[in-house]
């Protein structure tokens, strides 16, 4: 009895968490999803909000671009953290490895704001690159790199290099550096070593880091807001407009729940199509 | 080694050297495998045999030296061209694929085609005993499955030199007695040569055609296993191979070839034949089964007597042994005890003779350790 008492205790503030933080306001979010003002104080429930989404152009198009740049930064990154992962866990040895791992963890000690506001240093008119290359000859004039999709592009990656570093440098030291060597001496070059054993090895690394990445592009405000140019509309700022900008809370609570629906489902595709599942991953 | 041999040896080392910043891991050694043999090279851990393997194999360059595979220098081979193939220490089996898909990766890696792979797939199955086993994941395999599968994953291969490193460390010591000889039949069936890392005399002796004893880096001394067991090159090879009662001692008198010796422990024994001895310092070594019980013969023969008391009984079937104190010395001794009715019934604090011949006691300058 008393066991069960201190059981519930313990959960009490996961639950709390849970039920308070997470999936309260995500229904009463749904219930203002559902509603439309007619009048003052005066509501109509109905599917009206989301009938608006799809049928607006401009919310389809932004909702469209921010899953496929989500995952075009989240391809990205794993193709560039891959290799500073495995160099960390594979390559590197004894002190180094810590100090590489450190300098991954390095850009987070700043905020995320300082952190994009230096990238705005660097790629703004008057910024160090242009300097730069009018200094070196190879531009006449200023060059704003700012405010396009590479920019954003960029500070997306950036943002999110530890999050896929850290489990695939996770999941690379786990392998075992004689099937490596079997690899190769079984009469495999480099190239069939890494599709057949090191790939499928690090999979589960690959998969978790991907996710955690793109949730995280997908829900990003400030860096698509800060480098991305007026063309450049991240789905979050068209939920942030509804609420803060336009007091249409009914329609900002269907976005959000629209991006809810839009990551469980990428991720679940991707799942699917890795042949993973969420347990596996995780466990 | 050979002069103008007809047929060149399956795998040669030259002066092999290797350097470890200021540790040297393996230092000069040479040695050659005849085709189809079985060698083994013996040594305690931290010795350089990994290393050894690993420059045969290809991961590592020598420092200094040559690799000779069927008489053809395969220094600037890389790893996946060589034909040598290694069974690692923890087999290192592929635990994303099957059983079939370990064993046809190397195939694949020859290009092979799907049905040829399959044969041949199929037939090593067979051959190591574990047919239709080729869709098991490696999680399901015993250890002693996994140890087969890493052998035929290599043999398929068809390798000049198979080289083991410690394949049986990981097994259980019934397995492991099993194991060896299966390995010794499965070497016989595939014909091929093998060469095996161990730092367990047992394994070496039981499968062993040649084996080289390797300390600190270098081999102390190469031959059959009745040759490393009966005639000691070295102090090292008479206390790693084989158990030995040993003693550090004095040489009291010369006599010819040989001599007494005086242990340290007040035991004056007589010696057929003494190594120069700077110092007078010797390692004597004693086999336990060079010890004769009870009268044997008459007095003046040559032959080291003494009257012993038991200390202990150690009863280990036919394994069995006697640790036994000099009278009148400090001098303890293990001696064989023989399951065959005369000493059945010996008991701790009985007395008893003991004698061994002078040219049993083996002495060697060296310390030996
Ligand atoms: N990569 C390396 N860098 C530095 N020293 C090394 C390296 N590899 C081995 N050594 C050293 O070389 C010596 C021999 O090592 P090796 O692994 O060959 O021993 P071993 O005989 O295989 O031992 P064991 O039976 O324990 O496996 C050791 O002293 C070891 O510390
Ligand atoms: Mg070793």
């Amino acid at each position: 009895m008393s066991a069960r008492l201190s059981l519930w205790l313990l959960m009490l503030p996961v639950l709390l968490w849970l039920g308070l933080l997470i999936i309260l306001p995500h229904i009463d979010m749904f219930f203002v999803s559902l509603r439309t003002r007619v009048g003052v104080g005066e509501y109509e429930y109905g599917l009206a909000n989301y009938a608006a989404f799809f049928t607006e152009p401009l919310y389809l198009r932004t909702f469209a671009r921010t899953a496929i740049m989500s995952v075009l930064a989240t391809a990205l990154t794993l193709v560039i953290a891959f290799p500073v992962a495995y160099f960390i866990a594979k390559v590197a040895r004894g002190r180094w490895q810590g100090v590489l791992f450190l300098f991954c963890l390095v850009p987070f000690w700043v905020s995320e704001l300082v952190r994009t506001f230096g990238w705005m240093i660097l790629l703004r008119e008057t910024g160090v690159f242009s300097s730069v290359l009018q200094w070196a000859g190879l531009a006449d004039g200023p060059v704003e790199m700012l405010y396009n999709d590479a920019a954003m592009m960029v500070g997306l990656v950036y943002t999110s290099m530890l999050f896929m570093v850290v489990p695939l440098v996770t999941t690379l030291q786990s392998l075992d550096d004689s099937l490596v060597e079997a690899g190769y001496d079984l009469g495999g070059n480099g190239f069939t070593v890494f599709r057949e054993i090191i790939l499928p090895h690090a999979v589960p690394g690959i998969v978790s880091g991907s996710i955690v990445v793109f949730m995280l592009s997908l829900g990003n405000y400030l860096t698509p807001t800060m480098l991305g140019g007026k063309d450049s509309l991240w789905f979050t700022e068209m939920i942030y407009s509804q609420f803060i900008v336009r007091f249409n809370w009914e329609l900002g609570a269907a976005f959000g729940f629209l991006l809810l629906a839009l990551s469980s489902f990428i991720v679940w595709a991707a799942l699917k199509l890795s042949g993973q599942t969420l347990e596996k991953t995780l466990g | 080694m050979t002069e103008s041999p007809v047929t060149p040896p399956d795998l040669e080392c030259r002066d092999i050297v290797r350097d470890f910043g200021d540790t040297r891991a393996v230092d000069h050694v040479s040695f050659d495998v005849p085709p189809g043999s079985f060698f083994s090279i013996l040594g305690p851990s931290g010795c350089g045999k990994t290393t050894l393997m690993r420059m045969i194999a290809g991961f590592q360059p020598p420092s200094a030296g040559d690799i000779l595979i069927k008489g053809r220098s395969v220094l600037d081979v890389p790893p996946n061209r060589r034909p040598v193939n290694m069974v690692f220490q923890h087999l290192a089996l592929f635990p994303m694929m099957s059983v079939a898909e370990n064993i046809g990766y190397g195939l694949r890696r020859q290009g092979l085609g799907r049905s040829e792979r399959d044969e041949k797939i199929t037939a090593v199955l067979d051959r190591i005993g574990l047919p239709g086993t080729g869709d098991r994941r490696i999680d399901q395999l015993s250890g002693g499955q996994k140890q087969r599968i890493a052998i035929a994953r290599c043999m398929v291969m068809e390798p000049d030199v198979l080289l083991l490193d410690e394949p049986l460390g990981a097994l259980d010591l019934k397995l492991r007695e099993h194991m060896k000889v299966e390995l010794k039949a499965l070497q016989a069936a595939f014909d091929t040569t093998f060469v095996y890392i161990t730092h367990d005399q047992g394994e070496a002796l039981v499968m062993s055609d040649r084996i080289a004893v390797m300390n600190a880096g270098r081999f102390e001394q190469i031959g059959t296993g009745p040759e490393l067991y009966h005639a000691p090159a070295t102090g090292f090879v008479a206390g790693f191979v084989g158990d030995s009662n040993r003693w550090t001692a004095t040489v009291e008198t010369r006599a010819g070839d040989g001599g007494t010796i005086r242990t340290a422990e007040g035991l004056t024994c007589s010696v057929a034949s003494l190594p120069d001895a700077p110092g007078g310092q010797v390692t004597a070594f004693l086999r336990p089964e060079s010890i004769s019980l009870g009268d044997t013969g008459a007095s003046g023969d040559g032959r080291n007597r003494f009257d012993a008391t038991v200390d202990t009984v150690y009863f280990n079937g036919a394994n069995s042994h006697l640790r036994l104190t000099v009278d009148g010395t400090a001098a303890q001794l293990d001696a064989a005890l023989p399951q065959t009715g005369a000493f059945q019934s010996v008991r701790a604090g009985d007395r008893i003779a003991v004698s061994w011949g002078a040219d049993k006691l083996v002495c060697f300058p060296d310390a030996g350790n």
